[in-house]
């Protein structure tokens, strides 16, 4: 087999610093056409001590240098399980560059700013129509600050109703944001054991009076369906609790299954995730809330509403949880979600959650037979193996290296918490049966090389610029930025 | 579908290799009453150049810095960008990776980040700074949490001249966690006032906070309340909406704050109708451990090359979980890019130079309005690129007048401020000409005859 992964010419960059030059500019501004004047003496530092002095063409090499020791998807194939690295349409980054879209001052009055009211309200409402909750905020910037805002609904919902409750239950196979936001709103977190699937008795064992709500992921992070998910709802709100669910898996579901229709209470979306935007290297993303009619009055402030006479932003909600952040979330990020699913429509999108489960699905097929399944249910989009077979002292850290070697970005490793030397593999729907094979083809080399030669595993990556890192020194030790 | 590659072809071979018949087979695991029976409801799918033709129709309903006059600031600022910003976030190795877990393959990202932490500590004059937060509010919300779990005391004293969506922010993430806010009023110069500041710390107080400048655009005496803050022991967290000021004025840290936490918008980055944005949060060497976000570290590889990790993870929710310092996962990466670039392009002299453009500028015309008739200069301290002015009549009636003009003459206050119906927020930045600013003038003026 021809390995996508090669050698070739890769230039050394040091750091920004190490190029300095006094002298040299890198900018340019117009000469002053008012009088010059000083603040008062004692205000006024002598210089920013450190920063770099370089030329444009400087910080051009440097950039465009670090760069090329990325991957991202436009890269190659990146599994990455929960985090949906699906193609970034190029598109999207040009209509969010049009002037009026990444221009447009946030103060600015309302009746200028219509066409910006315009897109987020028609993405609401296309949010609302793919989760089936009737309303949306848009506002929160990420996925945890959405659950951070419908765990705070949640709870100002309890407190509405005269008590707060003062626990959240969540499963072993949950992200960590999610006990972390929960913590955040003042709830004790209990941890549910499931099995690959959780179950409407260990819920209904666990629910009381002082449950304020149960966090759920639908499809869960082994990428199986909830299947008594509507039970489960039943169970909580028949003792007076609600049901949130991490929507970082909704790729699964459009046009297939709402959340809002299961029962569920409160969702956050990732339109880094689910809609195609680019994740930029860690963000920014966008983590809108979907919420059912008891939990509107509590949406976050402002909210984005139509009338007859336009757009407009409404802030007087005195049951509001209140602002999450400034302004109105970020916009950029919506902008590009909604050009998404502008273009792909209703069937479009239900063919991508097609697809992306045909992937996972095809990629299980052709593994299972070399690599420990732990949970034999039907997968969605997305298939968790564990490291157990893996021959020659060899683990899930060893496989990840070696793919590198191979051209590709490593799946998820050891999460789920609950599986063991986890391998959590989500395709998305972007990557050809082409793609797929080939990767297949790399990781059933990778055991065969466990097997046979495990030292390639150990020492990998070698065809990178850099190999692997001292993790346990950096936290020692920390040095956190450059001091020359 | 352009971005799907399966021919119906590919789809047989898979459903084949699967050992199902059909496509819907797959989703057998989703019982049938919670299957949605109808297709969903959405606007029809565009080609491309429909699509980009709706969008420039969304685009032309907007005004911004070319259809108008902009003195439109208030924690997002209309700054000049260099064309090798977008051009460089640009390059899709930067923008379509994820989070740097894989450092081997993630070295341009990484590096960036702990140039980036270098950067915003040189600006800040503190000790060490993360990898971003979302925005300047939620960073100084996360601010004001870390300084309860670094002193174990839950009151915070907050300037009423901090931002105000900074203000909302920090209750919002305060609102079930037991904290106490008590609001510090300003004086009549702008300024925080000392004295109420003074009265109201104690030994429970873990935290004050202060804008820096403050959201009238007002240059606080950090030093003078930083000392007062820390003899009982509490943090002063200076909270920067316009960082472009630290080119000129006298770093937080300098001047004894314990944490900064501020906005990065205008290190590069669009005004973009509020976002994505940047949150910057640095701290002193002491509360490394309890910082919020993802931190940069120096390492080398096994053959002793310097190389970049994320570091000091134990402090993170996929670790630590509830006990996490914070819940954040994803941050605003690509805005560090471009604030990165921006700065590394500014350098030291550009920084400083853009920085006294803004003052000379915002000087020029406070001076010219406070000679108009009708309008006063409510508050006398020093100022950055920012100021309110107080007209005779209501605020809005005198912007909505500007605007005949194609003037976006600032920001009213009274949304905000009691007692503040007749006074608006004017920002005025390198990018306002002289004879923009003077025409700004001239329709104040006009107006008030």
């Amino acid at each position: 087999m021809t390995t996508l992964g090669t050698s070739g010419l890769i230039l050394n960059e040091k750091l920004m610093f190490e190029h300095s030059d006094p002298g040299r500019k890198g900018y340019s501004l117009p000469a002053l056409d008012v009088p010059e004047v000083a603040m008062p003496a004692e205000l006024v530092r002598a210089e920013v001590t450190g920063f770099p002095e370089l030329s444009e063409v400087d910080v051009v090499r440097h950039f465009t240098r670090l760069s090329t020791w990325n991957y991202g998807v436009d890269s190659g194939f990146y599994p990455l399980g929960s985090c949906t690295m699906k193609y970034n349409p190029k598109i999207n980054e040009s209509v969010a560059r049009l002037p009026g879209l990444a221009g447009i001052h946030p103060a600015t009055p309302e009746h200028l700013s219509q066409g910006a009211l315009k897109l987020m309200y028609e993405l609401q409402t296309s949010l609302a129509e793919i989760s089936g909750f009737p309303a949306i905020t848009l506002q929160p910037a990420a996925g945890a600050h959405g659950e951070l805002a419908g765990m705070l609904m949640v709870r100002a919902w309890h407190e509405a109703q005269g008590n707060p409750r003062s626990k959240v239950l969540i499963p072993d196979t949950a992200h960590g944001t999610n006990p972390a936001s929960a913590t955040l709103c003042g709830y004790q977190v209990v941890p549910v054991t499931s099995d690959g699937v959780l179950s409407a008795q260990t819920v209904a064992a666990h629910m009381d009076d002082e449950v304020a709500a149960l966090m759920v992921t639908n499809p869960n992070t082994l990428g199986l369906f909830e299947s008594e998910i509507r039970a489960i709802c039943d169970i909580v709100h028949a003792k007076g609790g609600l049901v949130y669910c991490d929507g970082a898996n909704l790729n699964a579901l459009m046009g297939i299954a709402r959340p809002g229709d299961m029962g569920i209470d409160v969702m956050h979306f990732n339109l880094h995730k689910t809609f195609a935007t680019p994740h930029g290297g860690g963000g920014p993303g966008s983590g809108p809330v979907g919420v059912t009619e008891a939990l509107v009055p509590f949406l976050p402030v402002p909210v984005v509403t139509s009338s007859a006479s336009g757009y407009r932003l409404q802030y007087d909600r005195p049951q509001s949880i209140g602002r999450m952040r400034s302004f109105f979330g970020n916009f950029g990020v919506m902008v590009r979600a909604y050009a998404y699913i502008r273009t792909m429509g209703a069937a479009g999108l239900k063919h991508a959650s097609e697809m992306a489960v045909l992937n996972a699905n095809y990629v299980r097929a052709k593994l299972e037979g070399t690599f420990h399944l732990p949970y034999q249910n039907r997968s969605l989009h997305e298939v968790v193996f564990s490291d157990r077979d893996l021959d020659g002292d060899c683990h899930t850290l060893d496989l990840a290296k070696r793919l590198i070697d191979y051209g590709y970005h490593p799946p998820t490793i050891y999460f789920p918490l609950v599986v063991k030397g986890a391998i959590m593999i989500e395709p998305t729907e972007t990557e050809s049966q082409e793609t797929l094979d080939e990767f297949c083809e790399a990781m059933l080399a990778i055991a065969g090389e466990a097997r046979d030669n495990p030292e390639l595993l150990h020492a990998a990556p070698v065809r990178t610029r850099i190999r692997r890192l001292d993790e346990t020194a950096a936290a020692r030790k920390p040095r956190l930025k450059w001091e020359g | 579908m352009r971005y799907i590659p399966h021919t119906e072809e590919d789809i047989h071979q898979m459903l084949d290799a699967i050992g199902v018949d059909a496509v819907d087979d797959l989703f057998s695991g989703i019982p049938a009453d919670v299957r949605l029976q109808r297709p969903m409801n959405l606007a029809p799918a565009l080609a491309e150049g429909d699509l980009l033709r709706e969008f420039k129709q969304l685009s032309r309903q907007n005004a911004t810095g070319d259809s108008h006059l902009s003195f439109l600031g208030g924690g997002a600022y209309n700054h000049f960008i260099p064309a090798v910003v977008d051009q460089l976030i640009s390059r899709s190795e930067f923008y379509t990776a994820y989070t740097p877990y894989q450092p081997e393959i993630s070295q341009g990202t990484l590096q960036a980040i702990f140039e980036y932490q270098t950067l915003v500590c040189q600006l800040t004059g503190m000790d060490v700074a993360n990898a971003s937060m979302y925005d300047g509010a939620s960073a100084c919300a996360e601010a004001v949490l870390m300084t309860a779990r670094a002193t174990r005391r839950k009151k915070v004293l907050i300037s009423a001249a901090l931002h105000p969506e900074y203000r909302e922010t920090v209750e919002t993430y305060c609102r079930y966690l037991d904290f106490e806010l008590v609001t510090i009023p300003f004086a009549a110069d702008g300024r925080t006032d000392l004295s109420a500041m003074e009265k109201a710390l104690g030994k429970d107080v873990a935290a004050m906070v202060t804008g820096y400048p403050n959201f009238f655009g007002v240059v606080e005496d950090l030093a003078a309340q930083a000392i007062q803050v820390h003899g009982c022991g509490a943090r002063l967290v200076a909270a920067v909406a316009e960082p472009i000021a630290l080119g000129l004025l006298k770093s937080p840290g300098e001047l004894g704050a314990d944490i900064v936490a501020g906005e990065g918008q205008s290190f590069g980055i669009p005004v973009a109708f509020g976002g994505p944005y940047l949150g910057f949060f640095a701290a002193r060497q002491q509360d490394l451990r309890s910082m919020p976000g993802r931190l940069v570290g120096e390492t080398v590889d096994l053959e002793g090359r310097r190389g970049f990790v994320l570091t000091l993870s134990t402090r993170e929710q996929h670790i630590r979980r509830e006990k996490a310092t914070s819940n954040i996962c994803s941050n605003e990466g690509l805005c560090a890019l471009m604030a990165t670039v921006y700065l590394s392009l500014m350098g030291k002299a550009g920084i400083r130079e853009v920085a006294e453009q803004n003052l000379s500028k915002t000087d020029y015309a406070r001076r010219a309005i406070a000679a108009l008739d009708g309008y006063t200069i409510p508050f006398a301290g020093p100022v950055f690129n920012e100021f309110v002015v107080e007209s005779a009549e209501p605020a809005p009636a005198v912007l909505a007048r500007l605007e005949q003009q194609n003037i976006l003459g600032g920001i009213p206050l009274g949304r905000y401020f009691e007692g503040m119906a007749n006074r608006f927020l004017v920002c005025v930045t390198e990018q306002n000409s002289k004879a923009e600013i003077d025409a700004l003038v001239a329709a104040l003026a006009g107006g008030g005859q």
